[in-house]
């Protein structure tokens, strides 16, 4: 990636790269590696390593925002599913995915799993594999299950690629991606502590790059805008500080996010939280499938789509407010999604019932008028504001 | 031993009898602050429950019930107003009104849970019991069934992948059994697991004579109108002596049916519903289809709610534990989820065996689980196998999703299509093996 010497360069870069529904990161890489093999993954989270260390290049699939209309797909899928299933089938069907030769999807939820059955029929040419990802995670026997089905998934990438994961090379990709990770991590401390130099919208940008380029790449691009980030100009605003919750499959509208953060600070939020899961570094010594394994059900974020008694979501999310010092939440889903619609109630009763002040919306990746929103979230805010003064 | 001869209407009688029963055990319970286990339709691990005398409450069946009596609008209206969105589940949001009108149901009075179990092969199953949880602060077991996983949908029982899931769900299992050791304060007792499980094997058996039936013409009950009867029963009763009989008296009866030459009308097409049908208006979905002579001789519904009875069913009651691990797992493959989610082949089998002139699709709002894929199985079926297919939507329990006329309209365009096949011939010809068309794949 032709990165430029300022965040407002990488920044516009980046935009491009994940606005742009033809993969152009994707292109340049198999210029660059000829006969290079592309395996995609939805939502939520997938181990990159295990592609990464077959030498393929993982790709995250999270639908198509607006960019793209939906045609074929509406054809092939109930009209009472969200949006990001059927925009991401669409990109398929309309030949932009023809690069993938793998493509896998957690049952997250139970449009996802249909989903897998119609890419099935519809692309005879793309593997497709559903990755049971445990939900009965507290069970002594769900680490070494998770393991043997990453085993069986990295047999399907060595089927792909004709050549062998072997454990050093698998070591050197968790490395690489605990690189990745921190460096997000670090993107999120700076976020959360001086967000009028780092927007959330800007932040986002640079997290979703990262689905959609090799990670290489992106640690470098992370590097260089956490070095030139204290040297923004920017000024503190008297601005209140949210928490946005929704963000973990279908993605708003970098816009709607723009409308939020006109108005509030967005400190943190749960926005592609797949790249960020792994919450700590995974050991780069012993069995690497073994520690993936423990690190999905042992170090790891949340969200509506996994169950785990440890994590009870709405205390998860009070503890992310707690944590951010954030004043108010904005408690989001997107439209058609039964679990998000789901976790919303449990969160709006744990956030009055802890009398922190939110604000609930719906949206779909395909909006495009944000004005009432926009009264919306600015009412909110100037209500917080006074009520603070 | 003399034969005996179960009176046609032993279906209806029985069937009430046994409905009514569970209700009462059920305000019984409640009344007697008896510990309840919740659970669902697909994997809901009666067999281990019963051990520990843990009644059982299925609340998919309490929620379609309430439709069924007409009075689903207000436990949906009164999760609505508790914050649940008209675009979810109306099984979740039918119970959690159920639950927050302190558990009264048109039926009785359902108890309070002291364990809820969830199966993965529905995630609203998760999250509703997680609901539950949140409420009531009960232990939530969730069991993961790792099914189909893309491609073939027979997995190889002699594979790795597959040992692999079979120990995972046997370990499950043990965990299982230890947290219900704890809740009741009872030694589980694996003679007794042994009992249930034959029991249930004997319920296999008759359940799956009673599908068998349903082969001859013209068909002697009705998919969606008694079919709803045998989910009941099979689900409320799995493991018990009273189930079995009732499903041995039941395919008495339809064998009587088959005797005397009856059938559930004057059986003109032959029909298979994919999905469910819609509770609000049972009475009224049955009589656009059969308005026209047409009977629904087997249903989707009744494999993947049917408790996994799949014509292969049978535990191993020599290493029981093993067993009901390995038998979950296979129909969690072939009976839960390939019907839902690769559904095509089992489909284009089922009409032939079942001599099916064509399928309904009904897509429901409320269950993405069921519903997702239906318009591309249609295509593909359409196109692949020459088989007609019909897509309608409309709910599960939410009678404001039901417009009667637009149903009416595509209903009868589609028996008329059924009708010009028939005067053409081409409904015999057009009907392929699903081998000769994955040869061609």
């Amino acid at each position: 990636m032709a990165s430029g010497h300022s965040v407002d360069a990488i920044l516009e870069d980046c935009r491009a790269l994940v606005e742009d529904p033809e993969f152009p990161a994707v292109h340049r890489w198999l210029e660059a590696n000829p006969g290079g093999k592309v395996l995609g993954h939805f939502q939520v989270y997938f181990p990159e390593e295990i592609p990464h260390a077959a030498g393929m290049l993982p790709v995250k699939i999270l639908g198509a925002g607006s960019a793209v209309q939906i045609r074929k797909a509406d054809a092939r899928i109930a009209a009472f599913v969200c949006s990001i299933i059927r925009s991401s089938l669409e990109l398929a069907l309309t030949g932009r995915l023809d690069f993938l030769s793998v493509f896998v999807t957690p049952p997250i939820c139970d449009a996802a799993r249909n989903a897998c059955g119609v890419w099935v029929r519809n692309l005879p040419k793309v593997n497709c594999q559903m990755l049971y990802l445990p939900q009965n995670v507290t069970s002594p026997h769900a680490a070494a299950y998770l393991r043997d089905e990453y085993r069986r998934i990295a047999h399907v990438i060595e089927e792909t690629t004709g050549r062998p994961i072997m454990e050093a090379a698998l070591c050197r990709s968790i490395a690489l991606f605990n690189e990745n990770r921190r460096l997000l991590r670090e993107l999120y401390r700076v976020k959360r502590e001086t967000p009028w130099l780092l927007s959330a919208v800007e932040a986002y940008t640079l997290v979703r790059a990262g689905g959609v380029m090799p990670r290489e790449e992106h640690n470098v691009l992370l590097r260089q805008v956490l070095e030139l980030v204290p040297q923004r100009p920017g000024k503190r605003q008297d601005k209140i500080r949210v928490v946005f919750e929704g963000g973990y499959c279908e993605q708003p509208p970098a816009d709607l996010l723009a409308v939020i953060q006109d108005a509030c600070y967005i400190v943190d939020d749960d926005l592609l939280i797949g790249l960020r899961w792994l919450t700590e570094d995974v050991p780069t010594d012993g069995d690497p499938l073994a520690n993936l394994a423990r690190a999905y059900l042992d170090g790891s974020s949340y969200s509506p789509v996994q169950h785990d008694p440890r994590k009870p979501k709405p205390e998860m999310l009070l503890r992310r407010i707690r944590e951010a010092t954030a004043e108010a939440a904005i408690v989001a889903a997107p439209k058609m999604c039964e679990p998000g619609l789901e976790e919303q109630v449990n969160h709006i009763r744990a956030l009055e019932k802890a009398g922190i002040p939110h604000l609930v919306m719906e949206f779909e990746e395909k909006m495009t008028v944000f004005e009432q929103m926009r009264m919306e979230v600015e009412t909110f805010a100037e209500s917080l504001l006074l009520d603070f003064a | 031993m003399a034969e005996t001869k179960t009176p046609i209407g032993f279906i209806r009688n029985e069937g009430r009898r046994l409905m009514d029963r569970w209700w009462q055990e059920m305000t019984a319970a409640d009344g007697a602050g008896r510990p309840t286990a919740y659970v669902f339709v697909m994997g809901s691990l009666d067999e281990i429950l019963r051990v520990f005398d843990l009644p059982i409450n299925c609340p998919e069946i309490t929620s379609l019930q309430t439709a069924v009596r007409g009075r689903s609008l207000e436990y949906l209206q009164t999760a609505e107003g508790y914050g649940y969105s008209p675009d979810i589940c109306g099984y979740v949001k039918a119970d959690v009104g159920l639950q927050l009108k302190d558990r009264q149901h048109p039926n009785g009075t359902v108890p309070k849970p002291a364990l809820a179990i969830a199966t993965n092969m529905c995630n609203t199953y998760i999250k509703w019991a997680e609901i539950w949880e949140q409420m009531y602060h009960c232990p939530v077991f969730v069991l993961d069934l790792p099914a189909w996983r893309g491609g073939d949908v027979t997995p190889r029982v002699d594979g790795e992948a597959f040992r692999n899931d079979r120990r995972y769900v046997e370990g499950q299992l043990r965990d299982l059994i230890g947290l219900c050791e704890r809740l009741t304060g009872r030694r589980f007792d694996i003679d007794r697991l042994r009992e249930v499980m034959a029991e249930v094997n004997r319920m296999a058996a008759g359940y799956q004579a009673v599908l068998s039936l349903n082969r001859h013409r013209p068909a002697p009950f009705s998919a969606i109108r008694e079919g709803i009867v045998f989910q009941g029963i099979s689900n409320l009763y799995r493991g018990t002596p009273e189930g079995s009989r009732f499903f041995e008296g039941a395919a008495e009866e339809l064998r009587e049916r088959i005797h005397l030459g009856m059938g559930t009308l004057n059986e003109k097409y032959r029909l298979l519903l994919t999905g469910t049908t819609c509770y609000a208006a049972l009475k009224r979905f049955a009589e656009l289809f059969e308005e026209w002579g047409g009977v629904f001789v087997h249903s989707t519904y009744m494999v993947f709610a049917g408790g996994g009875f799949g014509s292969d069913f049978a535990y191993d009651v020599t290493r029981p534990i093993e067993s009901l691990a390995e038998t979950l797992l296979l129909s969690a493959w072939r009976g839960f989820s390939t019907p839902m989610f690769y559904a095509q082949d089992w489909l284009a089998e089922t009409v032939r065996e079942w001599s099916v002139d064509g399928i309904c699709f009904h897509g429901v709002k409320s269950c993405r689980t069921t519903s997702t894929g239906l318009p591309d199985v249609r295509e593909w079926l359409r196109t692949h196998f020459d088989i007609p297919g019909l897509f309608i939507q409309s709910d599960l329990v939410d009678p404001r999703m039901w417009s009667d006329a637009q149903l009416k309209n595509r209903i009868d365009a589609f028996i008329e299509s059924l009708a010009g096949r028939r005067a053409t011939g081409s409904h015999e010809a057009g009907i392929r093996r699903p081998s000769d068309a994955n040869a061609a794949r």
